[in-house]
């Protein structure tokens, strides 16, 4: 399998499912080897996973989750791109906002909760504020720096084809764009899942993130905690691979390569 | 300033004026002259190269004529009107990477086509695609394309658009040498079927003699039209011909070159 070719369809599949043996293995053996009776292993996580299946909460949770996040997200999106856009577009509006956006972006989304559950009480709203608060500032910044970065000549070709502002904005500068976006977008959905497990530890009593606090706090339940753990880590990966696929689209694909 | 005598070798009218064109760069506290009292004119149908060396302001003097600079002094007619900024009529057509990378070549040959109807559209991006020689490539996307494809459909772009004239940055600059002179082959055969006027900004003496009726030899910064040479042979141009080598040579002691490598 050297780094020139290509591998084979059987290795994409091999090579990860023997990865993941190796860890289980090692898991497994790691924690009878140790005694411990407070760390589960494999096989425990394999039967707290049932049990939330049998109980049906394990689904409920997921929804919750993924629902928290998809409202926090599609409302940042909604506010975010057009905003990046917008401060790409004229630097003067950049000049004012940017500063104060710089200032409020490193600020960990978990810092907010304490405000978060003033202005919006214990919740969903709370939960889906703080994950709009973790992908709005990504999405904004990449748009942003996005529009700036188009070589002038696209927006020189607009014009010269008689493109009003709107439609300068609609057809030259959105798809020129577009590549940035996305990955803006994959990075702030990662950051959504991130801080949509912190949310729920405190803010609300339903999701993945709340599974985890209760698993350990009612009977400390360890192997309902790395099922959790597992659940999320496993939603987390799928959310990203959705995002690459759109990175593949021919109409976007153009920005990911140096030709 | 030097303006080419009226030996109008097709007798037409005059296209473009430009009188007295200067343009002032300022950038971090210096002011850089560019181009000092320059004044060329084009007639209907006609193709002008301005020649010089890199970095003389040719490539500035150009983006006057599009509209996309104004000039600190001067001012550019195209049809006795005053240029005052980018025009569909004027198409620009950029070194490389002209075109949009977002669209397919359709998409990219029908951009600027938004106003008209749907089968006309239609019509006209099957026809230039045709006339540049894309053919199967329709829902191809530039990244799919060879360099010198790109170019022949940024040129389709722009001529799908019907505009009287044509401005060329140095489109071929960014190819290899075999298909830079088969895409001189193309444009010569897609001027004779478009009757386009052409400005054509190069600093490679032999495209310049290959393709133009009139070059116009620009000096180094700042650059100012030195010399303006009819290149009298028909087409399809013969490269050894007497006097072909002839109107190099000149050219070449113009611009203040041995040509002896």
């Amino acid at each position: 399998m050297s780094a020139l070719t290509t591998p084979a369809r059987w290795e994409r599949f091999v090579w990860p499912l023997l990865t993941a043996t190796c860890f289980l293995s090692v898991w497994h053996v790691l924690v009878r080897w140790s005694g411990t009776t407070v760390f589960p292993a494999p096989i425990d996580v394999e039967r707290g996973l049932r049990e939330l299946l049998g109980r049906g909460v394990l689904w409920a949770y997921v929804g919750d989750s993924l629902r928290r996040v998809a409202v926090g997200f599609t409302v940042a999106v909604l506010f975010g791109i057009p905003l990046g856009l917008t401060l790409g577009w004229y630097s003067g509006a950049a000049q004012v906002v940017n500063p104060l956006i710089q200032i409020l972006r490193p600020i960990s989304p978990i810092a907010w909760i304490p405000l978060a559950i003033v202005w919006f009480g214990i919740g969903d709203a709370a939960a889906m504020f703080l994950i709009f608060l973790g992908a709005f500032f990504p999405i904004t910044v990449t748009a942003m720096n996005g529009v700036r970065s188009i070589p002038s000549m696209f927006r020189q070709s607009g014009r010269n084809f008689g493109l009003t502002p709107a439609q300068l904005l609609a057809r030259i500068v959105f798809p020129a764009t577009l590549p940035q976006i996305i990955v803006g977008l994959r990075i702030a959905l990662g950051i959504a899942w991130l801080v949509v497990v912190a949310a729920e530890m405190i803010a609300v009593d339903s999701g993945l993130g709340y599974l985890v606090i209760d698993a350990r706090n009612s009977g400390k339940r360890y192997d309902l905690v790395v099922a959790a753990m597992l659940m999320i880590g496993l939603i987390g990966f799928v959310l990203d691979r959705g995002f690459r696929r759109l990175e593949t689209l021919k109409s976007i694909r153009w920005g990911f390569r140096d030709a | 300033m030097a303006i080419a005598p009226f030996a109008h070798p097709r007798g037409l009218e005059i296209k473009l004026r430009a009188t007295g064109v200067s343009m002032t760069f300022h950038r971090d506290g210096a002011m850089t002259k560019v181009l000092d009292d320059v004044g060329i004119e084009a007639r209907e149908g006609e193709f002008v190269c301005l020649l010089g060396p890199s970095g003389c302001g040719k490539s500035t003097l150009l983006n006057i004529l599009a509209g996309f600079l104004k000039p600190t002094a001067g001012q550019v007619l195209i049809d006795g009107q005053l240029v005052q900024g980018p025009d569909p009529r004027r198409i620009f057509v950029f070194q490389e990477r002209g075109v949009f990378p977002w669209l397919t070549v359709e998409g990219n040959v029908g951009f600027g086509l938004f106003k008209r109807p749907r089968e006309e559209r239609e019509r006209l991006i099957a026809k230039y695609i045709k006339l540049v020689g894309l053919q199967g490539f329709e829902k191809a996307y530039p990244m799919e394309l060879s360099g010198g494809m790109k170019q022949r459909l940024e040129v389709a772009r722009a001529l799908a658009v019907n505009p009287d004239m044509l401005l060329l940055d140095e489109p071929f600059g960014a190819l290899d040498s075999i298909t830079r002179l088969l895409m001189r082959v193309e444009l010569l055969r897609i001027w004779e079927a478009e009757k386009k006027t052409i400005v054509f900004v190069t600093h490679d003496i032999d495209e310049a003699i290959q393709l133009a009726d009139r070059v116009m030899v620009m000096s180094a910064r700042p650059a100012r039209i030195q010399r303006v040479v009819d290149i009298d042979i028909s087409h399809p141009r013969d490269i050894s011909s007497p006097r072909y080598l002839e109107l190099r040579d000149g050219i070449f002691e113009q611009i203040g070159l041995a040509h002896k490598v």
